[in-house]
């Protein structure tokens, strides 16, 4: 049995996640999100053993000193086999996480697997760290440093917050279908960067901003759900905007959106948000939207997004894209780009 | 002419050195004729009917079966030439031991793709076999087993019957009842035939009669 | 023209089923030996690679604790988070059965050989029971352990496969893992191994298993028997075709008389001939894998106990036998048919001057023969004496094997030359001159005899070498009656203070992984103890070699180091800085690698941070018993850390009890083969030989007493051919111990002789000729009157 099956079996939530349609969508003994949600800081920033999938999803729009844009990703799915803690290696929490850095013609990737309870990956609330092997994401949540590594490339960044946590959907209890499949969701799109990428060709020092989501669940896509395209897109006026589409087996899409600005966060329902691909290209064998037309009518956002690279396929256990894009047209800026499911 | 042969010499290696075997022997068979090669032992008669049937090659000399030069032949030629031109019958019979007497007589009609069921069914009829048709070589007497061959050889309507003693392992009485028989049918089908005996009473049945000594006609 | 010339072939067969009978039995026979031996040879090494492949031990780097024994898990840990991409292994046995506990999320093989569909539910195998995965025989000798057993082919035999934490707790090593497989790919910037874990040792992959490498001798002793069995059996092919073309040539001759061109019949039969053999090669390849699975458990079970090598017991019949034995049955039937269509090819077509002819080529093609025996035999021996390498070894056995059996008929006829030369009594005077005439009809099959002998002589006697060198070996080397591992320093410190009290002597047992002359080398630090004084018997050694080593100057080196470097007893060798004499060099039989010995307290010196964890305890024989139970009792020792010396003995004496019975099963058939061959020869001299023994007949002779005089001669043609056999066997076993095992594994075996065991080969050898001729014995004394008659009546 080699690796890749193996972690589709053991992260049978996160392959729902992204878009493998029919694994795992039972929660069974899991916690189920509920609405009206309170969270409780810090202890909410650490795992919930008890629902079936967790992540601590990063990912940064960073510039070298010659003004060439990179993209950074650092993530930990945490994925339960059974709603319970453990210790030891019966533990049945399992982590996996993904580290990435794209350049305009490069994108490196690697991949880390780990069983819970031994010690070799997990997430502390208090002091807040986050880590599998020799990757981790350690401060408190506002400063952190943040690591990792892989065969060909490595990074060591620091973190600073520079703004308020923001709850997606209702308060944080974000809906994913019409049928009701929710998630726990909330981001903090407003760190500062800065640190050193160490590619083949040499260390890069770079600055730039990360965006960080949280979400756990324990049934994140329903049956007929076959794929989602993520969008989280910083404008240079200041203002960010969070929208995904979550695509139907019979070609529909049930969209959300989140319209940040200084002075408030706006929850959108399904409608709102739009997202129309433009240009497809051939990645890893598939066909791939790297344009889309991106609406927010209500925002009076119509914005072309455009990948900086289109080959940020992660060829993972569990593969998709994700990467940093440009933003043109009502509004300037960049941002990332998360495509699941596309067969 | 049927057969000619001109001028036929043949020298064989012995352990006592070289033995001219023939030495210089002509002869010619008309077809429906028939002709004893008589002579002592090692006279070379058996020799000179061995090249007849292509079973060896004269060293020189010229051998004209129908207008062919079969000393000239190879040995796919010559094998061709045995399956359906020339039939020899043997002293020993040489009879195919595995095969029942009904498969032996059709044997070399069938090598030769001349096969004729009738006529070979006439031919174990006239020559007595029916009765044997079934039973393999082994369980014949030497007389049925030399009539087995006899129809064997005509089976394929050859051309040029030759016959080395081929009663010399039969008792007299035996003997007269399978020559006739034999030469009933040479007659028949008119074929030509070339019989070496050194028996003067058989070869006083022939048409023609060809004494050999020392290698030469006598 | 083709079908009619098949139905006067085929129908040869049909009139002639014994015939048929003996070609496709000598064919399928030789076949049968050599692919059952085949069989048994591959069978064991696709055992070894599935072991070797359960983690890959062969592909991937590992980490060994530095001092031996096992890894605290937490330095796996802090291994992982200092970018240490390993995957740790928990491996040991219980009930027999090797347990192999794994992480399949860092396993760079991921789950080996288990796959999805068999069973596997990660979900149970991760963190609910457990899942054990192992073939039927591994789990029902593990019993019921908890876990769920998933049967799983795959998987190599004798192992389970299951989760390190199950494992863990199976083999009561919580918290502890024995190894860390490295993953090829590792990422950037990661810290220097000394710094991460300086309790470890990085490993490098090896090229093949251990296992492999170890048992290579054994193989090679079977392959070699396969070999012999092969030129056997192509002997008796050879005979079962000479007698279907020398049966058949009459009529061959007809069908030429009869105008069927040469090329057309030489192809039809060799047609005819293929199918035979495809037909008795399928037959052959059954009758290998019967072979095969017979002998396999005891194969199994030598090679368990010798090498701890697990092979499975049962056999799995794989494709590749069937075209080897199939492609052996064609090619063997070619080699043995190009001969005789050669002489069909220039038969001549008239029988005239035949006779003497041919015994004028037999005259010449016994010199012949006679010449290439003399060529062969001094090649032979030119080649031992000066010939190294594996490639002149097996050359040389061939020249000596083939030599010897060419030189058969010549001897076997001077022999008999001398015999008739003594007799006055007529009959007597008579049986030698038939039998002489017989002799060149029978030399084949003598010739199959005299190398199945041989082959015989020859693996038992290294069989046997091999036992009593490896039982002495054991002497030497388990002098200690006891032997305990420890878990730890803290463990080790602690038993020996317990020990002090209760034993004779505490021995400590250290080692270390050096370079010698640029040869990796095991380096033992040992204690100056009259254990080692008196025990150790050395191959070459100065006059006071322990002496040398007590005073930190000498070293003692195995057989392997220094055949492979060259090096001899009073040379210098260099090491840690340190130069030492070698003082001795000994036996190492068995090892794959370099050995070396040398004082304790200068490896002390040399490797201050090698605790000692395996000692070997000295007391009397009868205390064993109660110090095993005090060690359990009050030490917590499991019986996994113990050796007890008299019972590995006695191990060993069974497991070479059970290669004799291998052996013994591998003789009975080779010379069951060669007295088929006689049987065959036999038959075929009948019909021939009927004109030859009906003057003795006329003469007075009953028939009665011509058949006994057949069945005495096949049982002295027996009895020569064993005496020419026995030193032809020694030469191939002392060429196989002290030329090809040298050559191929670094070490000579001591030759010893075993002459109860040749007799009981000749014994065999007699019953296996006396069996073959009775029946031809039988027949020839009921030959009707008439058929010997028959001979004065009619010329042939």
């Amino acid at each position: 049995m080699n690796a890749k099956i193996l972690a589709l079996v053991v992260f049978p939530g996160v392959a729902a996640a992204q878009g493998f349609a029919g694994l795992g969508t039972d929660a069974a003994g899991f916690s189920v999100p509920q609405p009206d949600p309170v969270f409780d800081f810090p202890t909410d920033h650490g795992p919930h053993p008890d629902y079936r999938i967790e992540w601590w999803y990063l990912t940064a729009n960073l510039e070298g000193p010659n003004g060439t844009p990179y993209g950074l990703q650092w993530t930990l799915f945490r994925s339960a086999l059974a709603p319970d803690a453990g210790e030891g290696w019966t533990a049945p929490q399992l982590w996996m996480g993904h580290a990435a850095v794209t350049t305009p013609d490069a994108h490196f990737v690697t991949e880390r697997l780990a069983r819970g309870g031994i010690g070799q990956a997990g997430v502390t609330a208090t002091p807040f760290a986050a880590w599998i092997d020799d990757w981790q994401l350690a401060g408190t949540f506002d400063v952190a440093r943040m690591t990792a590594s892989g065969p060909d490339f490595a990074y060591d960044m620091d973190l600073t917050a520079t703004g308020p946590l923001i709850f997606h959907g209702d308060a944080g209890y974000s809906v994913k279908s019409a049928k009701g499949q929710a998630s726990y969701y909330y981001s903090q799109p407003f760190y500062e960067v800065s640190g050193t990428l160490t590619l083949p060709t040499g260390e890069v020092p770079v600055t730039g901003s990360a965006w960080l989501d949280r979400e756990w669940s324990s049934q994140p896509l329903a049956e007929d759900q076959s794929g989602w395209d993520w969008f989280s897109l910083s404008f240079d006026d200041g203002s960010k905007m969070m929208g995904f589409l979550l695509r139907q087996t019979d070609g529909s899409a049930y969209s959300s959106g989140t319209w940040i600005d200084p002075e408030s966060t706006t929850p959108y329902g399904d409608g709102a948000f739009a997202a129309t691909p433009l240009r497809w290209a051939k990645v890893a064998g598939r066909d791939i939207p790297v344009s889309w037309q991106v609406t927010l009518p209500e925002r009076g956002v119509d914005v072309t997004v455009t990948a900086i690279n289109d080959a940020a396929w992660m060829d993972t256990s569990v593969p998709y894209w994700e990467g940093p894009v440009t933003v043109t047209g009502s509004h300037e800026g960049q941002g990332y780009l998360e495509m699941t499911g596309y067969e | 002419m049927l057969l000619t042969a001109k001028d036929i010499h043949k020298t064989y290696q012995t352990a006592d050195g070289p033995f001219a075997v023939l030495r210089g022997v002509s002869l010619t068979l008309a077809a429906g004729e028939t002709l004893a090669l008589t002579g002592e032992s090692g006279s070379g008669k058996s020799t000179l009917l061995h090249l007849i049937g292509g079973l060896d090659v004269p060293d020189t000399g010229q051998i004209l079966l129908d207008g062919t030069d079969i000393a000239a032949l190879d040995d796919t030629g010559r094998a061709a030439l045995r399956r359906g031109t020339v039939g020899v019958v043997f002293q020993q019979f040489n009879l195919i031991p595995s095969l029942r007497v009904a498969d032996n007589i059709a044997f070399q009609a069938r090598l030769a793709g001349q096969y004729d069921a009738a006529w070979c069914a006439e031919l174990a009829d006239r020559m007595g076999l029916k009765p044997q048709l079934r039973k393999y070589p082994e369980q014949l007497s030497g007389g049925q087993q030399q009539r087995v061959a006899i129809a064997r050889t005509l089976a394929p309507r050859p051309k040029l019957v030759l016959a080395d003693e081929p009663t010399g392992n039969l008792d007299e009485g035996t003997a007269e009842v399978v020559l006739s028989l034999m030469l009933d049918l040479v007659t028949e089908t008119r074929a030509g035939l070339l019989m070496v005996t050194h028996s003067d009473r058989l070869a006083g049945r022939m048409t023609r009669r060809l004494h050999l000594a020392k290698g030469q006609v006598a | 023209m083709t079908g009619t010339i098949l139905t006067a072939l085929v129908s040869h067969w049909w009139r002639n089923p014994l015939q048929l009978f003996t070609l496709l039995a000598g064919l399928a026979l030789a076949t049968a030996l050599w692919s059952g031996v085949q069989a048994v040879n591959a069978e064991a090494r696709a055992s070894y690679d599935a072991a070797a492949n359960t983690l890959g031990e062969g592909q991937f780097d590992q980490l060994v604790a530095q001092g031996g024994g096992t890894i605290p898990q937490a330095t796996y840990v802090s291994l992982r988070r200092a970018g240490w991409l390993v995957s740790p292994v928990v491996e040991g046995r219980l009930n027999g059965v090797r347990i192999v506990g794994l992480d399949p999320l860092t396993a760079p093989g991921g789950l080996g050989p288990i796959r999805l569909d068999e069973g596997a539910d990660i979900g149970t195998f991760l963190t609910g029971r457990g899942q054990l995965f192992g073939q039927q025989s591994a789990l029902d000798d593990l019993g019921d352990l908890g876990p769920d057993a998933v049967v799983s082919p795959d998987v190599a035999p004798g192992t389970v496969i299951t989760d390190i934490g199950v494992a863990q707790q199976l083999l009561g090593l919580e918290g502890q893992v024995s190894r860390m497989l490295i993953a090829p790919d590792q990422p950037i910037n990661q810290v220097a191994l000394e710094v991460a874990a300086p309790e470890v040792r990085r490993q490098p992959a090896q090229g093949g298993s251990d296992i492999a490498r170890l048992t290579d001798s054994f193989h090679l002793n079977l392959t070699a028997f396969g070999l012999l069995s092969f030129a056997v059996g192509i002997f008796i092919v050879n005979g079962a075709i000479g007698l279907a073309f020398e049966q058949r040539r009459p009529v061959v001759r007809t069908l030429r008389a009869l105008g069927v061109p040469l090329p057309q019949l030489i192809i039809l039969m060799a047609l005819e001939l293929a199918i035979m053999a495809l037909v008795a090669g399928g037959i052959g390849v059954m009758l290998g894998y019967v072979i095969a699975s017979l002998l396999l458990p005891d194969v199994a079970a030598t090679l368990r106990g010798l090498y701890g090598a697990d092979v499975a017991g049962t056999l799995q019949l794989r494709p590749v036998w069937w075209l080897s034995g199939l492609a052996i049955a064609l090619g063997g039937t070619a080699l043995a048919a190009g001969g005789a269509f050669w002489k069909l090819a220039r038969m001549p077509l008239l029988a005239g001057a035949a006779p003497r002819a041919l015994a004028m080529a037999a005259g010449r093609r016994a010199v012949f023969q006679g010449v290439c025996a003399v060529i062969l035999l001094i090649a032979a021996l030119l080649l031992g004496i000066t010939g190294t390498g594996l490639l002149a070894g097996f050359v040389m056995l061939g020249c000596l094997l083939i030599g010897a059996a060419l030189a058969l008929p010549v001897l076997l006829d001077r022999a008999l030359a001398l015999f008739q030369s003594r007799t006055a009594e007529v009959r007597a005077a008579w049986f030698w001159a038939d039998t002489r005439q017989q002799l060149p009809g029978l030399s084949l099959a003598l010739m199959a005899l005299l190398l199945a002998m041989a082959a015989n002589v020859g693996v038992s006697t290294m069989v046997s070498s091999f036992r009593l060198t490896f039982t002495g070996f054991l002497d030497q080397r388990l002098a200690s009656e006891l032997y305990v591992t420890a878990q730890d320093p803290a463990q080790a410190a602690e038993l020996q203070d317990f020990l002090a009290p209760r034993v004779d002597a505490i021995l400590p047992i250290v080692s270390a992984e050096v370079e010698i002359a640029g040869l990796p080398t095991e380096i033992f630090g040992a204690r100056d103890h009259a254990t080692y004084r008196d025990a150790r018997a050395f191959l070459t050694a100065a006059a006071t070699p322990w002496d040398a080593v007590a005073a930190g100057e000498g070293i003692l080196i195995n057989e392997q180091l220094a055949r492979r470097s060259g090096l001899v007893v009073g040379d210098a060798v260099t090491f840690a800085g340190r130069d030492l004499t070698i003082a001795a060099t000994y036996g190492d039989y068995g090892n794959p690698i370099g050995q070396a010995i040398i004082n304790e307290a200068l490896f002390k010196t040399l490797y201050p941070d090698i605790t000692p964890l395996r000692f070997g305890l000295r007391m009397d024989a009868a205390e064993v018993p109660a110090v095993v139970a005090a060690l359990i009792d009050d030490q917590g020792l499991s019986a996994d850390q113990m050796i007890n010396q008299a019972r590995i003995k006695q191990f060993s004496l069974d497991v070479f009890d059970r290669t004799f019975t291998v052996t013994t099963a591998l003789n009975v058939l080779t010379l069951a083969v060669a007295g088929f061959a006689i049987l065959m020869s036999l038959l075929t001299l009948a019909a021939m030989r009927v004109p030859q023994l009906a003057p003795a007949w006329a003469m007075g002779m009953t028939r009665a007493q011509l058949g006994r005089f057949e069945l005495i001669r096949a049982v002295l043609l027996a009895v020569l051919t064993a005496i020419a056999a026995l030193p032809l066997g020694l030469a191939l076993a002392w060429a196989l111990l002290a030329v090809v095992n040298v050559a191929a594994f670094g070490w000579k075996l001591p030759m010893f002789l075993f002459p109860m065991d040749y007799l009981r080969l000749l014994i065999f050898a007699l019953l296996a000729a006396g069996l073959a001729a009775l029946w031809p014995a039988w027949r020839l004394s009921r030959t009707p009157p008439s058929d010997l008659l028959k001979v004065f009546s009619n010329e042939r």
